[in-house]
């Protein structure tokens, strides 16, 4: 089994409130990413397949064709936009990076799994060098 | 949902990989350079890994503000500018990065405040990690 990434960026802002609680306790559980003002990073996404390489090409899967998938099913959502405000999954669910990493593999399971062959196995979602969230597809 | 989350410390330490199990020859031999007497020191970055379930309120696995004070309470005060040898958990092991990598899981392992602690990573310099799982 061969596990393939390609890493894609992305800028975008957000805030972090969830609507149920109080002014207060948004501030004291999300500190300073509760500002409504938002804030912004440029994320660096990780997505890795995992599969055996085609014996004719050699290839898990074509890094171009997985290019062009990030690039119209998560970059072009996302890129330049604000999540809470213009993400519909983000409408109602707060954009942690965990929720990200989690939105992000809906958004490409699709087009992996009707080329067939390859398997998406992680998506990772740096916020920050220092800051990252992962899903492998668990319930 | 489980997801997992990720967080990347800096700590600055000194150390000399020597082994009293050996002779001074034999430990030249086995750890070359690192065996110098007078300890050589690398910016560590310790990656902590927490694997749990998404909380719907929050969105997170753990916040990150309460994984940040235990991470510097356990590890970054312990061994941020230290000499790692000099650490009571170093008494009896070489401080090695893999033992330093075993040492910072052991330390965090039942100390967070929420998710489950997957993997710790140490990186010593840029080209070289090492990975704790439990």
């Amino acid at each position: 089994m061969i596990f393939l990434t390609r890493r894609a960026t992305f800028s975008a802002s957000h805030y972090y409130w969830n609507p149920a609680w109080t002014e207060e306790k948004n501030q004291q559980v999300f500190g300073r990413c509760a500002n409504r003002n938002g804030h912004g990073h440029n994320y660096t996404l990780e997505v890795t397949l995992a599969g055996e390489p085609d014996p004719m090409t050699g290839f898990v899967v074509d890094l171009k064709w997985l290019k062009d998938v990030i690039e119209r099913e998560v970059l072009a959502a996302w890129d330049h936009r604000h999540l809470n405000l213009e993400v519909p999954e983000f409408a109602a669910t707060i954009p942690t990076t965990e929720n990200i990493a989690i939105a992000a593999w809906k958004r490409l399971e699709p087009s992996v799994i009707q080329a067939g062959g390859a398997q998406l196995s992680r998506v990772r979602v740096y916020e920050t060098p220092e800051i990252f969230a992962e899903y492998r597809g668990e319930a | 949902m489980i997801a997992h989350f990720g967080r990347r410390y800096t700590i600055s330490a000194s150390h000399r990989l020597h082994t009293d199990a050996l002779s001074a020859e034999a430990n030249r031999a086995t750890y070359g350079k690192c065996n110098n007497p007078h300890d050589h020191g690398h910016n560590y970055v310790v990656e902590v890994l927490v694997a749990g379930a998404v909380d719907p309120e929050t969105g997170m696995v753990i916040n990150m503000a309460a994984l940040d004070d235990v991470v510097r309470a356990r590890i970054v005060e312990r061994f941020d500018h230290a000499n790692l040898n000099l650490d009571s958990l170093f008494a009896n092991r070489v401080p090695t990065t893999e033992n330093l990598s075993s040492a910072v899981f052991a330390l965090l392992k039942d100390a967070l405040s929420a998710g489950k602690l997957e993997r710790v990573r140490v990186e010593e310099t840029e080209n070289n990690f090492f990975e704790c799982v439990e």
